[in-house]
């Protein structure tokens, strides 16, 4: 991985075209290289997975297109509108139309409001419809997500289960129409049993109100369930993009095997010992040359330390960063 | 059991005997509230023998992390704990409080979901491992050291001198779980307990912490409780699997035989929940619908016929008791399980209405 090259962006109808997003944060000691030139694009309809560990950068490239914060440099595209040069008025405008939904249901929740006064806020913000119309939508949203609009509104976050309340934060996303939803790890905290019922319930609202997805999280075979698409990041950097189903049956990079390695799989005669690969990522303060994974590739050779691998198609719409691919064509 | 006075480090000679580590009988623990008496663990059988993997699997409120606590001796106040839990042969859960601190820590270790929560921000890595060291092997501080550098070591922790002088929030949170291990490992337990250690973690770190937890298992020849709500996580990691669901066991038997032939509807179904590799993308996923029932008005009949799409009248009258299978250690409580004429009938016929098998799919 970990490379650069805009090979993989696509011609169409793109809800947003994200290109060399770049957003570094300044510390003591140094700058975090959080988000290295990385570019990305989403078609309208479709969902486009983001995978990585902590600190790859996943986040904080959701974080960048909402502009919290604005990007250091790089260009966002959302429906024809390039939001890193709007004023902050018209970002937040354009903000209605792209909403986000965090990994904690129960914190990004305020615990004093009721969860009906939470959903109903954008509303109010926005001053969207008459008082019965906006009565109306969020019953009918609150009743899409699964939850009693009766009981949202008496209750308050912590007297429903983590589940409950990311339906809660969902359907908050969703009064105000937008056309892209941002998912940040938003079933990680939650019980397998859960976690499936909000896989279903993003799949059926996507159908229902013709969403555009952007899928957040470090557990690939939950991305793979849900994604069309799916980007592998690693460090700051893309290491792979490629459609799902084509991404588990041909990974060329070897980080993406080893995700695809770590996944405990439910049944006890498979391979559990993991790979070659070990270790941590390195810090973002002080990334490694060339190729960001090489100190922990076990395909690394001379050329992957000095020379960073640019994005290449290895197979349709199949495109990988990487100087040793561990599959090179399908 | 009362008079235990001799409990102070019996040492691994009373593992000689055939008797299990580990034997809880009739375990319940109840807690004390406002609204009623919430049964949280209700009646509790089984065993564990030395070096052996245990993997307690169950949702949120199932009572698998109250089953683990009443044995290391967590719980708040308010609860009420009865039954008989038997560590090497010896009846725990009246002695002492004085004995029973030479248990915990030093037999019995724990470790817990999120790192950070667990250490002390405000003390060094090192002064952290040492504690332990020095209350219950009264080890002098050079030696504690030495042992804690062996210690970060033996969990794989690169340049673990440097560490003993770093705080919690100077590691990553995989660094911090094994730091955790580190500490739980001290004393060289017996039996480890760990509760949803990974849960906090990605998945890459998941597997390593995995694998330092069943490697130290084997060199130490000690025994592990894997709490977890994931079944992928324990079917690479034990030698026995006790499904919880609503404070009472529905299903136990050893790993495999637990994967090759489930019988109780509800594994059968948290199985089903996790996404597959292996299947295309956008595959419908099985859900359980509603949730597990209330702890202070627990149902009648089987705890999980609301939930339950095989359940039938006599699920929601009759309680059904653990029974063995034909393999005398694959207990399961369920009146139609998987693969029974009843179970079969109706599985056809859900699946004749378009449902996902082995569970409704929708929303709660």
């Amino acid at each position: 991985m970990a490379g650069s090259g805009n090979a993989h962006l696509r011609k169409g109808d793109n809800v947003l075209q994200i290109q060399d997003l770049v957003v570094e944060f300044k510390v003591s000691g140094g700058t975090v290289k959080a988000v290295s030139g990385i570019s990305l694009d989403v078609q309208r309809g479709e969902t486009l997975g983001i995978v990585g560990e902590s600190g790859c950068g996943k986040s904080t490239t959701g974080r960048a297109i909402m502009q919290l914060p604005s990007p250091t440099s790089g260009s966002i595209v959302f429906e024809g509108d390039e939001l890193t040069s709007m004023k902050n008025a018209d970002v937040r405008a354009a903000r209605t139309k792209v909403q986000m939904i965090f990994q904690d249901p129960v914190s990004s929740l305020n615990p004093r409001r009721t969860v009906r006064d939470s959903v109903l806020e954008p509303l109010e913000i926005w001053k969207r419809g008459t008082k019965e119309e906006r009565e109306k939508l969020i019953d009918d949203t609150l009743e899409s997500v699964g939850i009693d609009p009766a009981r949202a509104a008496e209750s308050r976050p912590h007297e429903f289960s983590g589940g409950q309340c990311q339906r809660i934060s969902v359907a908050r996303a969703l009064v105000l129409d937008p056309t892209l939803i941002i998912c940040d790890e938003p079933v990680s905290a939650l019980d397998v049993s859960v976690q499936a019922q909000v896989l279903n319930l993003l799949e059926d609202l996507k159908e229902k109100y013709g969403l555009t997805l952007v899928f957040i999280a470090h557990d690939l075979a939950v991305v793979k369930n849900i994604s069309d698409r799916v980007a592998v990041m690693y460090l700051g950097k893309l290491c792979e993009v490629a459609s799902s189903d084509a991404l588990y049956a041909h990974p060329a990079h070897p980080y993406t095997n080893l995700l695809i390695d770590s996944i405990p799989e439910p049944n006890p005669d498979a391979d559990h010992t993991l790979g070659e690969v070990i270790g941590e990522p390195p810090s973002p303060v002080n990334p490694p040359a060339g190729c960001r994974f090489h100190p922990r590739c076990p395909y690394a050779t001379a050329e992957c330390s000095v020379d960073e691998p640019r994005l290449r198609e290895i197979g349709a719409g199949h495109f990988v960063a990487c100087h040793n691919p561990v599959t090179v064509t399908h | 059991m009362n008079e235990h006075e001799s409990f102070h480090h019996p040492g691994p000679s009373r593992t000689e005997t055939d008797s299990p580590l580990l034997a809880l009988d009739n375990l319940k623990t109840h807690f004390r509230t406002e609204r009623g008496l919430v049964r949280a663990v209700d009646g509790v059988t089984l065993t564990l023998n030395r070096g052996e993997a245990l993997g307690v699997v169950g949702e949120s409120g199932s009572g698998k992390t109250v089953l683990s606590r009443s044995l290391m001796g967590l719980l708040p106040g308010s609860a009420v704990t009865s039954g008989s839990v038997k560590f090497a042969g010896q009846e725990i859960l009246d002695l002492p409080m004085k004995q029973r601190r030479h248990l915990w820590g030093a037999e019995m270790s724990m470790v817990f979901q999120n790192p950070l929560n667990s250490l002390n921000p405000l003390m060094k890595i090192g002064k952290q491992i040492a504690e332990p060291l020095r209350l219950h092997l009264s080890m002098d501080k050079a030696n504690a050291r030495e042992t804690a550098v062996a210690l970060l070591k033996s969990v794989r922790i690169p340049e673990p001198e440097r560490r003993l002088n770093q705080y919690p929030h100077e590691l990553s949170g995989g660094m911090r779980q094994r730091v955790m291990i580190a500490m739980a490992l001290a004393c060289g337990p017996t039996v480890l307990f760990a509760d949803e250690p990974t849960t906090a973690l990605d998945v890459t770190v998941q597997a390593q912490i995995l694998e330092v937890i069943g490697e130290q298992r084997r060199d130490r020849n000690m025994s592990v409780v894997l709490v977890t709500h994931d079944l992928g996580v324990v079917a690479g990691h034990t030698d026995q699997i006790a499904v919880m669901y609503s404070g009472k066991l529905v299903e136990r038997a050893p790993t495999k035989t637990l994967f090759a032939e489930m019988r109780m509807p509800y594994t059968k179904s948290l199985l089903k929940s996790i996404p597959k590799l292996a299947d295309p993308s956008h595959t419908r996923l099985a859900t359980i619908t509603g949730r597990p029932p209330d702890l202070v008005n627990p149902p009648k009949g089987c705890n999980f016929a609301q939930r339950c799409p095989y359940a039938r009248p006599k699920c929601h009258v009759e309680e059904p008791a653990l029974e063995p299978t034909a393999d005398p250690n694959h207990v399961f409580a369920c009146w139609y399980p998987v693969g029974s004429p009843e179970f079969t009938e109706r599985e056809a016929e859900l699946e004749a209405a378009g449902y996902v098998p082995a569970t409704v799919a929708g929303v709660s």
